[in-house]
């Protein structure tokens, strides 16, 4: 199993949410995050202060899926994901030791 | 809309007799020389005034405040103006409204003739501005009891998101009762319009008026006794108090720009209580004492946002409100005393020079005055004071001032310029001074004793769970 971890702009999640169903994806988070890359923040001024905010609201999307599936899904989620524009965000994956479905108590590729 | 009214000839007749006996009842009941019963007018717009001053305190001047800072400290803002508000309250009930608006000894305190309002009933009287007017007198000490309950409160805006509960609770009832109530007493409180039969007797009440209304400082309905005082208090605090933790290196943004705003719209629509209702009557005047305030107020919104707009690239909603307080805050000492014109004037020129106070002057100076009351209402209170001068005369639309002895307006062409401008200096000058050294004192003294400031670690932690065990927002 794999867990794949995106950071996208918040306004792509409807898109990223319905590539990934079509490709048969039934679980999924999401996490409001905060942070940068390449892609710097701005400045905001409040009556004669000025702050520069470096960290940029993104959102943190995790799937957890069999091994097979999960290249397909990044592929989907890069492409869907995409404006060519610096801020665009980055995709991770990782191994996943285990996985338990807590309403029948299954575990393994059938509970992720 | 017509109602089916049948209205006989005689009757009209009978109302019209009806109406004349009515009249006649305070001269027979009280005599010939009897003071004339309060209009009902006069006696609704005093406690819609009072009315719209509490809404300024509470929730006005909470939300102002309580939107500009972090999260973490909204409640401790909302707790100090709320509880300020009812210490200032029952504080002048019970002696500050004797000590600000009885007779003295002196120029500078009243006296205990006034204490827990003894003698004052429904029927009691006070004057107005107009000869041969009174209102009731418990009308005028809730109007200005609640001018002492907000004032207090601007104070903790220099001092927010580090200052200790009880330590402000104490400060606040040392500087009301050697700050505030002798200069509401110096600026204001004179022996009333009727005192001034003859020259004579113009000179008899003299050693009892106040200090600067005896110099001939104008302040409508509080310049100096409310902005200026509270604004140098509200500087020597800050400096006293020391910068906020991380001021400087860390960003320190309002958490709720909306609430600020709203709270800046409580405290324009409430002022129209405060400056209009120190008017003390509802007649054609108090019109112009209005219109005065919606446009000098409207002006500084404009100008403050324009500046920002020109220097800072982007006209903002939290300057937007601060401009419109800033315009306010001029025009307060003003507004009974100068022009329509002049009054757009004054709210623009008060506003371009708060935004300067407030960021370019506090950054070379490099205090943290959290909420700006220095930059806003100490300056703006300043140029509104000074500006007061400048417009009351009548070749730029003011009305100069009455003289109660000759019954009549002075002589446009004899304004003297100079001379009223000195006249206002004395009353920035003096409340600068008396203010801040009180403030001074207090502010040290409490150091001293209990402590002014909470500790780093419960600064970081935040006001409102180390001083009030609650949290704003709980989701």
């Amino acid at each position: 199993m794999k867990m794949i971890t995106a950071i996208i702009r918040p306004w792509k999640l409807d898109d990223l949410q319905m590539a990934v169903a079509r490709l048969g994806v039934q679980g999924i988070t999401v996490t409001e995050v905060t942070g940068y890359g390449r892609q710097r923040g701005h400045s905001e001024h409040y009556k004669g202060s000025e702050y520069q905010v470096e960290f940029v609201p993104k959102l943190r999307v995790e799937i957890v899926l069999d091994d097979t599936s999960a290249e397909a899904v990044v592929e989907a989620i890069s492409n869907v994901c995409r404006t060519g524009k610096t801020g665009d965000g980055k995709i991770f994956l990782a191994p996943v030791g285990e996985a338990v479905r807590i309403r029948t108590r299954e575990s393994g590729a059938a509970a992720a | 809309m017509h109602q089916d009214k049948k209205r006989t000839k005689g009757s009209s007749l009978m109302r019209g007799l009806g109406a004349a006996l009515l009249l006649m009842v305070p001269a027979l009941v009280f005599g010939a020389d009897a003071p004339p019963p309060p209009n009902k007018g006069d006696i609704s717009w005093i406690m819609t005034s009072t009315v719209l001053v509490i809404l300024m305190t509470i929730p006005g001047l909470a939300l102002f405040y309580g939107g500009m800072v972090r999260g973490k400290n909204v409640l401790s803002l909302l707790m100090q103006v709320m509880i300020i508000f009812c210490m200032g309250i029952l504080m002048f009930a019970i002696y500050g409204y004797s000590v600000a608006f009885s007779e003295g000894t002196n120029q500078f305190f009243g006296g205990f003739s006034k204490l827990f309002l003894k003698g004052m009933t429904g029927d009691s009287l006070t004057g107005t501005f107009s000869k041969a007017t009174n209102i009731p007198e418990l009308g005028f000490f809730i109007f200005q009891a609640t001018f002492a309950a907000i004032t207090p409160g601007l104070i903790i805006g220099a001092l927010a998101e580090r200052v200790k509960f009880s330590a402000l609770l104490v400060f606040i009832i040392i500087w009301l009762t050697f700050a505030y109530y002798p200069i509401a007493h110096m600026v204001w409180f004179w022996a009333g319009p009727d005192a001034y039969t003859s020259q004579a007797a113009a000179d008899a009440v003299f050693a009892h008026n106040g200090f600067l209304f005896n110099k001939g400082a104008l302040d409508f309905a509080g310049g100096t006794v409310v902005h200026i005082n509270a604004g140098i208090a509200g500087l020597v605090g800050c400096l006293l108090i020391g910068k906020r933790v991380g001021f400087g290196t860390t960003a320190l943004p309002p958490h709720n720009v909306p609430m600020t705003m709203i709270g800046a719209s409580l405290l324009w629509v409430g002022w129209f209580g405060f400056n209009v209702g120190s008017n003390l009557e509802a007649n054609g005047f108090a019109t112009l004492v209005f219109t005065n305030t919606l446009l000098a107020t409207a002006a500084a919104t404009m100008a403050w946002i324009l500046v920002e707009w020109v220097v800072k690239g982007t006209p903002t909603m939290l300057g937007a409100a601060s401009g419109a307080v800033a315009g306010l805050v001029a025009i307060t000492p003003a507004c009974g005393w100068v022009g329509t014109m002049g009054s757009i004037a004054i709210g623009a020129i008060a506003a371009v020079i708060c935004v300067w106070a407030c960021s370019g002057l506090k950054r070379k100076l490099g205090y943290d005055d959290s909420l700006d009351v220095f930059g806003v209402h100490c300056i703006g209170g300043i140029v509104g004071a000074i500006l007061t001068g400048v417009f009351n005369s009548p070749a730029l639309g003011g009305t100069d001032v009455y003289d109660y002895v000759a019954n009549a307006y002075p002589d446009p062409a004899a304004y003297d310029m100079g001379a009223h401008v000195i006249s206002q200096l004395w009353g920035v000058g003096v409340t600068l001074l008396w203010s801040g050294i009180v403030s001074l004192v207090a502010f040290k003294l409490i150091d001293m004793t209990i402590g002014l400031r909470v500790t780093e670690e419960q600064e970081r932690e935040g006001l409102d769970t180390v001083s009030h065990g609650e949290r704003a927002y709980n989701n």
